[in-house]
């Protein structure tokens, strides 16, 4: 996620907006957004359901057996068609922004 | 009695130390968090010095305290770093299989979420207030991540 904020220009300068889901409430984001200085979109999804309609629903993984999303990432383009996906098979590893900066750059017509 | 042995305290402390800071520092930077070699070092070190400082304990006669100490200082290193691998391999990896997750080609399915405003965002909307340059398309990259900040 900071990486994300810190390769923000580059992600601009390509036309990619970045939008981040979470089951955090619009609350603890602002609070999150503010400590961290992150200034791209962060929404909330506290009932799970855009989670379980892109059926990344990690049950049971969140602290005290909460339901959370498993890291993914998805890249739509202008069309609003999926490009990219990316699901981790180990939620620590994700991909780094250079990582999507490329397939971006691949992507460009 | 000669001085305390201090090099099993030392060597479960560092070992204790490799473990936190890979949850409360490492593991917010790519490059140690992927592969956590740093604390895989830390990790070394810490039985390392522990080590010696079981060796000294039974290589003098008698003090079985200190032995006592050393033997139960080496345990809970072992089941420390035990964990630590349990969790980097194997723990991170439990995941949902996800087969239903959208693919590469399809319409991303719409949405609707509030913001850190409490202010709806509906995914549609953000494609279509994308723009389209010539020779350049322009993308959302959608984020989900695990939360509980």
């Amino acid at each position: 996620m900071r990486g994300f904020e810190q390769s923000l220009e580059e992600f601009k300068k390509r036309g990619v907006r970045i939008v981040a889901i979470s089951v955090d409430s619009p609350d603890v984001n602002r609070e999150h957004a503010r400590k961290q200085g992150y200034t791209y979109t962060l929404l909330s999804d506290e009932k799970r359901e855009v989670i379980r309609q892109y059926d990344i629903l990690h049950a049971g993984g969140g602290p005290g057996e909460a339901d959370i999303a498993r890291p993914a990432e998805f890249l739509i383009d202008s069309t609003g068609t999926i490009r990219w996906v990316n699901l981790t098979e180990n939620y620590r590893i994700r991909p780094k922004p250079e990582d999507v900066l490329k397939v971006v750059d691949a992507l460009q017509p | 009695m000669s001085r305390w042995n201090l090099l099993p305290l030392g060597g479960f402390i560092i070992v204790a130390a490799a473990f936190l800071s890979y949850y409360l520092y490492f593991a917010y930077f790519p490059v140690t968090r992927d592969v956590p070699w740093l604390s895989f070092g830390f990790f070394a070190l810490g039985l390392v010095v522990l080590g010696a400082g079981v060796r000294r304990a039974f290589a003098q006669p008698g003090r079985w305290f200190a032995k006592l100490a050393a033997g139960l200082l080496s345990v809970l290193s072992v089941l420390i770093l035990g964990f630590f691998i349990f969790h980097i391999v194997s723990l991170s990896a439990q995941l949902p299989a996800s087969k239903g997750a959208p693919k590469v080609g399809v319409k991303a399915p719409n949405f609707t979420l509030p913001d850190t405003n409490n202010q709806p965002v509906t995914l549609s909307e953000v494609v279509t207030s994308l723009g389209n340059e010539p020779g350049k398309d322009h993308y959302v990259l959608l984020v989900f991540y695990r939360g509980y900040w």
